[in-house]
């Protein structure tokens, strides 16, 4: 598989289950469907406390429109063809891997951590080697977020290791 | 009169005046920054206004706006990157006459012709807005409805990229404001069981996630793009010959620009490049442009800067944003517990007049940093990427989990982030999820109450003659880009 996609990444024709175009359209469509058969399980308003449609009916409505007009979008795609597109590099998926760090420190240990890891991982990964940067964006800048936030809008942060040992 | 002296009420008040220094300041140095912009930076500044009361807060993101919306130009003709999608068509002549040792001059032009599209089109925003607004008067729930899927529909088909795909994304939007409690029947929609759904999803996630997060996937995958800045002296204010040369071209894309801008669709960039196509086709020579055309930069910068103004129309006169800063601004306006509409005219007009003079001001104040300070900000674009996306996303993030205390919205963030990412990938602009988000409620909210004073005759919708209009109008828009043969 990995071959074919390289053949993609060459310009030579593709079948059609490997065009962007068909994926896209194809998750579009099916998380759609998915939304849609979830609209049959909302609660049902009786008749006589009804207000003119039941509240199914308009996301049911949308989501129709969607499938459709993915559908014709796909149909065009077949006459008129997507500019492929390139190949996503590895900076790409270290920060999107960032993000699930992100959401598993903060969640787990604390809030301020979860943005000093991303903030320093990401800064090294896009290149900066310079360690009183990464310290800066990572550390010193997130603190004077920290404190603006928290003076300024009065704002409590979720509690965790480092947010705790400031509060306390 | 009593409105002259509401316009020019900021003047005298040192409070207003500071706050828009810093929004025009703000503004510029958001503009300058790639990736960035009016819209993000509007959106991360959203949390901070609450510790503002609503004029100074509005006033706050209507100079961001302003100045932020110039401020692409700086970038535009110095990097050949435009700061904001507006400054795009900046490039084209820009670049090259900053190429030819003349950046300040093309500066100067931006500046000159910036500042004039916006004040012409503040002054359409005073003039015409309360008109809108004294039309709308006579709406009602169904025409609300017919105007709300009016402006959609202008927003695919004159939007950026496929007009099916913005349908997709609009429709998308729409979908996203259903989440929640049903308005009408407090039946759980969407919500998977989660409790923090059931108030539905907020703004500020969707739109910090769309505009800054996605941005931030997209910076990833341009590390190795390289700059070759353009050096600037400093700004030179334009000869008499440019004047001679370009006058009419400013002018002209101001009127476009205004005209575009109240049209609810991407406002500026797709007024900056009508007013730069416009500039070719009147001008004496042509083949001048794309090699350093003065007249391509006046009909670019005044086209985007006079959409400000336009955008702000339909925003204010009809609470259905005119572009996707507008609906940041709209947002600011909500959560102020400010409802834009016909009823602001009559019970705050000194509130609205006091942003309309705010504007003029702003775009006053952007002429005299611009002029003095372009050399100050385009250094800003030296802030290299490695350092500065990380410092967006603390913002970001913090802000976002600032206005509901909620690690939801924040979860939220990231996953509209990704989504968007994928859908710029794609083709599919992130505007229409925007300002269908927007208008969800109210399409919805408007469709259900006059089916209930229809008594589910969906025929009646016809009977109306406003209705009517809308939807032959927006059935016109609709067909619009299939007799422009626009592509798919």
């Amino acid at each position: 598989m990995s071959n074919v996609r390289n053949k993609k990444r060459a310009g030579s024709s593709l079948p059609f289950f490997f065009k962007d175009s068909t994926i896209v359209s194809f998750i579009i469509i099916l998380i759609s469907s998915i939304l849609l058969y979830i609209t049959f399980t909302f609660d049902i308003v009786p008749p006589i406390l009804n207000r003119g449609i039941q509240p199914a009916t308009f996301p049911k409505a949308l989501l129709l429109l969607i499938i459709s007009l993915t559908l014709i979008i796909f149909f065009l795609s077949i006459k008129k063809p997507w500019k492929e597109e390139k190949k996503l590099p590895t900076e790409f998926y270290i920060t999107l891997g960032c993000f699930l760090l992100f959401l598993f420190v903060s969640k787990f240990l604390d809030f301020f951590l979860g943005i000093s890891l991303l903030s320093a991982i990401v800064s090294y990964f896009w290149g900066e080697r310079r360690l009183i940067f990464i310290l800066f964006v990572s550390i010193l800048f997130p603190i004077i977020v920290f404190i603006f936030f928290e003076t300024i809008l009065g704002l409590r942060f979720p509690s965790g290791i480092i947010t705790d040992l400031y509060y306390s | 009169m009593e409105n002259l002296s509401f316009i020019l009420a900021p003047l005298f008040s040192s409070k207003l005046l500071i706050v828009l220094f810093l929004g025009t300041l703000f503004g510029l140095v958001l503009g300058v920054l790639p990736g960035l912009g009016p819209t993000t930076g509007g959106a991360l500044i959203l949390p901070f206004t609450m510790t503002l009361d609503p004029i100074s807060a509005i006033v706050l993101l209507t100079a961001i706006y302003c100045a932020g919306t110039y401020g692409g130009a700086i970038t535009a003709i110095l990097i050949n990157t435009p700061g904001t999608p507006a400054a795009a068509a900046t490039c084209l002549d820009g670049y090259p006459l900053a190429q030819k040792g003349e950046a300040g001059r093309a500066l100067g032009m931006a500046t000159v012709s910036s500042v004039v599209g916006g004040l012409i089109s503040v002054l359409v925003l005073i003039f015409f807005a309360p008109l809108l607004a004294q039309l709308a008067y006579e709406f009602g729930q169904p025409e609300y409805f017919a105007l709300a899927i009016f402006g959609l529909t202008m927003l695919a088909s004159i939007g950026e990229g496929s007009p099916i795909k913005n349908l997709i994304a609009g429709a998308f939007g729409i979908l996203i404001s259903t989440v929640g409690k049903d308005f009408m029947t407090s039946i759980d929609r969407f919500t998977f069981g989660i409790n923090e759904l059931t108030e539905g999803i907020g703004f500020i996630p969707v739109v910090v996630g769309l505009f800054a997060i996605s941005e931030m996937l997209t910076q990833s995958t341009l590390l190795n793009q390289v700059f070759n800045r353009v050096a600037l002296k400093a700004v030179k204010l334009p000869t008499k010959d440019d004047y001679k040369k370009t006058w009419k071209t400013i002018l002209r894309s101001s009127g476009i620009g205004s005209f575009i801008g109240v049209l609810p669709a991407e406002g500026g960039t797709v007024a900056s490049l009508i007013g730069y196509s416009e500039a070719k086709r009147w001008s004496k020579k042509p083949e001048d442009f794309g090699k350093g055309s003065i007249e391509g930069i006046a009909g670019a910068e005044a086209a985007n800067n006079a959409a400000t103004g336009g955008a702000m129309v339909p925003t204010l006169a009809l609470g259905i944003p005119g572009s996707a800063t507008t609906a940041v601004i709209l947002t600011g306006l909500i959560i102020h517990g400010v409802r834009p509409g016909p009823d602001l005219f009559r019970e705050q007009p000194e509130f609205l007049y006091g942003i309309f003079g705010s504007m003029l001001i702003a775009n006053i104040l952007f002429f005299i940093l611009g002029f003095f300070g372009a050399k100050l900000f385009a250094r800003i674009t030296l802030v290299p990427n490695k350092l500065l996306w990380p410092m967006i996303f603390a913002i970001s993030v913090c802000g976002t989990y600032s206005l509901s205390q909620s690690l939801t919205d924040v979860w939220i963030m990231l996953l509209f982030g990704v989504i968007g990412f994928f859908m710029r990938r794609y083709g599919f602009s992130v505007v229409p999820v925007i300002i269908g988000l927007i208008l969800g409620e109210l399409v919805e909210g408007t469709l259900r109450q006059s089916l209930v004073i229809f008594e589910g005759n969906w025929l009646m919708f016809f009977q109306r003659p406003i209705v009517l209009i809308f939807f032959i109008l927006s059935l016109i828009a609709l067909g619009f880009p299939l007799i422009k043969k626009k592509k798919i």
